[in-house]
């Protein structure tokens, strides 16, 4: 549900920005000015209060909550308590070593599967390029729900299609999400094998705009096309590649659906990720201090991990 | 000037990798919906117990009602040619017995649980806040991108900090607040939360920066209030990013899973996504009847997909978008 701006967009932003500011700063005409535009705020009250309701006020709470022992009458802080629980339990710790793994995995072949086969739907003519793409945005729209239905189905002991197949080979049968040794990676398996649709989407916009010029250049030099592709398309694809693995890296630290439909988090703790665990912690042990911690070392770690990819990635523009 | 060509045999070897990946791609749907049509419970005059090919080993990979249907049809018309009245009422009655079988888990669903009233909950909550977003953050999005005002920066940036925040850590908070407005366990406690998201500001200001500031000016030159000109002269203009926006909000609404399953207690508010799962977990359910409920969920995604899908490649490359 997380929604962040794309790299290519704010373009216009900064000039735009730059029209308001200074100028008037006395108090009387700050005043002045506000009255003149008075509509302009009621434009925009609708938004406000519910952004203050239901996001501002929510999120500045998150962080008290995370300090105090939460109680209907008169929480009490307890400073840094909740937070030394967090890093102390070994729930936690299982939950993140987990989240890293499926994250480690899921995000950079997601986003080299998108990059491979959006290269290669962009071969093709008009017609085929759409239906392609149709083809592996369609799971996508998806809602998550059905797909981790349909695969506890698919990866069934007795009747499941995956066991069936690996019966051609003489392998199996696997009992895919009723073992700890099995499950995560059953779970990572099947997350790989959803087409990262977003991705592939904006790498044909992406690689749409890339000026056919430098090809042909590239050819006059004699450059194969594997060649170009290395050396043209997929450095001026950077900034979509960055937005790509940050959108993706947050979406899979956030990981819940399957977990909660597929497995529940076991078997044992096999599965359990961070975001399963605040939700046990928060809404079945009615912990709300606890899961208000685990929820900002969450949200700190996903900066953290935000902050470096950007650094990485953007390092040799 | 145009890219080199690849010549005949790479493009049908792409295409032909394309088309296997997509295969594969596709797959987990085509089970959806072949499971949820199969045939559960079938007895020819040669049998002696019914047979279901939804757990059959090895499992079927279409849904066994079609053959067997035009197989009973063909052999109902040979007996009426024959003249054969028994067998021709017999194979009559077979093929109704398919009919029935194979859409039965769909009649159960609206019959037995409460498949239609999860339907319309999650429809018309995605309809009162895909209209509620695009009202509210149009309004926003053109103040913010056309209106010069003191703080309009700050509010701005304020708005769009909040959007690097992943939901989980508001999780708690959130429910606290909606159970002290007394909403928890309403639909007010799906609808106000959504209406709050802030992505929709983001995308509308990006997009009413495009409409010509002399189309304002002129409207306000003609005497429009403020309100009259945003009704009529931005909306307008501002279609094909209300057009993308809406269905992004649509596509997340209807598909959004963790909120409601801990605000929503009574089967009869449940949204579809929240009411398979407890159907999940009710373990009654074969995999028949499951596979129906979530084609029932799919589909109508599937027709909004269809029907606006160059909305969809716009939303993505304008802004983007994460369910």
């Amino acid at each position: 549900m997380t929604q962040i701006p794309m790299g290519a967009v704010p373009k216009k932003k900064k000039e735009k920005l730059k029209v308001v500011g200074k100028s008037n700063r006395s108090p009387k005409k700050v005043l002045h000015e506000m009255k003149r535009n008075y509509s302009a705020y009621l434009f925009l009250l609708p938004k406000l209060i519910l952004f203050t309701l239901f996001v501002a006020i929510p999120v500045v709470w998150a962080f008290v909550l995370s300090f105090q022992k939460y109680k209907i009458f008169g929480s009490e802080f307890v400073g840094f308590e909740n937070y030394i629980k967090v890093f102390e339990s070994e729930a936690f710790r299982i939950a993140l070593k987990n989240t890293l793994l499926f994250t480690v995995v899921t995000v950079p072949f997601g986003v080299i599967s998108a990059l491979v086969l959006s290269a290669l739907i962009f071969e093709l003519g008009k017609l085929s390029q759409s239906l392609f793409r149709s083809a592996f945005y369609l799971p996508t729209v998806t809602s998550m729900v059905i797909i981790a239905m349909v695969w506890r189905w698919m990866y069934n002991y007795d009747f499941g299609l995956f066991n069936y197949v690996l019966g051609w080979f003489g392998v199996g049968p696997v009992n895919w999400l009723g073992q700890s040794s099995t499950a995560l990676w059953a779970l990572i398996i099947m997350q790989c094998l959803i087409p990262f649709g977003v991705g592939i989407i904006m790498y044909l916009a992406s690689m749409g705009s890339i000026s056919q010029s430098l090809y042909e250049a590239a050819r006059m030099d004699g450059a194969s096309r594997f060649k170009q592709w290395i050396h043209i398309t997929i450095p001026l694809l950077k900034p979509t590649t960055l937005y790509l693995v940050l959108l993706s890296t947050i979406g899979s630290f956030q990981v819940f659906t399957q977990i909660i439909m597929m497995t529940g988090g076991g078997p044992g703790s096999a599965t359990e990720t961070l975001v399963h665990l605040i939700y046990k912690t928060g809404f079945r042990d009615f912990e709300f201090g606890l899961a208000g911690a685990q929820s900002v070392v969450l949200f700190v770690i996903i900066l953290i991990f935000s902050v470096i990819q950007f650094r990485v990635l953007r390092h040799d523009e | 000037m145009k890219k080199k060509p690849l010549d005949r045999l790479n493009k049908l070897i792409i295409f032909g990798l394309l088309t296997v990946f997509a295969v594969v791609s596709l797959l987990p749907l085509y089970w959806v919906f072949s499971t949820s049509l199969q045939l559960s419970s079938y007895q020819s005059q040669d049998m002696e117990r019914p047979v279901s090919y939804v757990d059959s080993n090895p499992p079927k990979m279409y849904p066994m009602g079609i053959p067997l249907y035009l197989k009973h049809w063909g052999e109902a018309r040979e007996a009426a040619k024959a003249g054969d009245a028994e067998e021709e009422a017999y194979h009559r009655d077979m093929m109704d017995h398919i009919v029935s079988n194979s859409f039965g888990s769909f009649k159960t669903l609206f019959k037995k649980h409460d498949v239609g009233k999860w339907f319309f909950n999650s429809i018309y909550i995605a309809v009162v806040v895909t209209i509620g977003i695009l009202l509210i953050d149009s309004m926003a999005g053109y103040v913010l991108a056309k209106k010069n005002f003191p703080g309009r920066n700050l509010i701005f940036w304020i708005i769009i900090s909040t959007m690097m925040i992943p939901g989980q850590v508001t999780l708690v908070p959130l429910f606290i607040m909606v159970g002290n407005l007394g909403l928890m366990d309403t639909h007010w406690a799906l609808i106000l939360p959504d209406l709050s998201m802030v992505f929709g500001v983001f995308l509308m200001r990006q997009f009413m920066y495009s409409i010509p500031d002399e189309l304002l000016e002129a409207a306000k030159m003609d005497g429009a209030s403020e309100w009259r000109t945003y009704w009529t002269v931005v909306l307008p203009l501002a279609r094909p990013g209300l057009a993308a926006l809406g269905i992004f909000t649509f596509m997340n609404v209807w598909n959004s899973f963790l909120w409601p399953i801990i605000v929503l207690n009574t089967a009869e508010l449940y949204t579809l996504p929240v009411g398979l799962k407890t159907l999940q977990d009710a373990n009654l359910a074969s995999f028949k009847l499951l596979m129906s409920g979530a084609a029932v969920a799919a589909i109508p995604m599937i027709i909004v997909f269809i029907l606006f899908q160059r909305y969809f490649v716009k939303g993505l490359t304008l802004g983007g978008v994460k369910e």
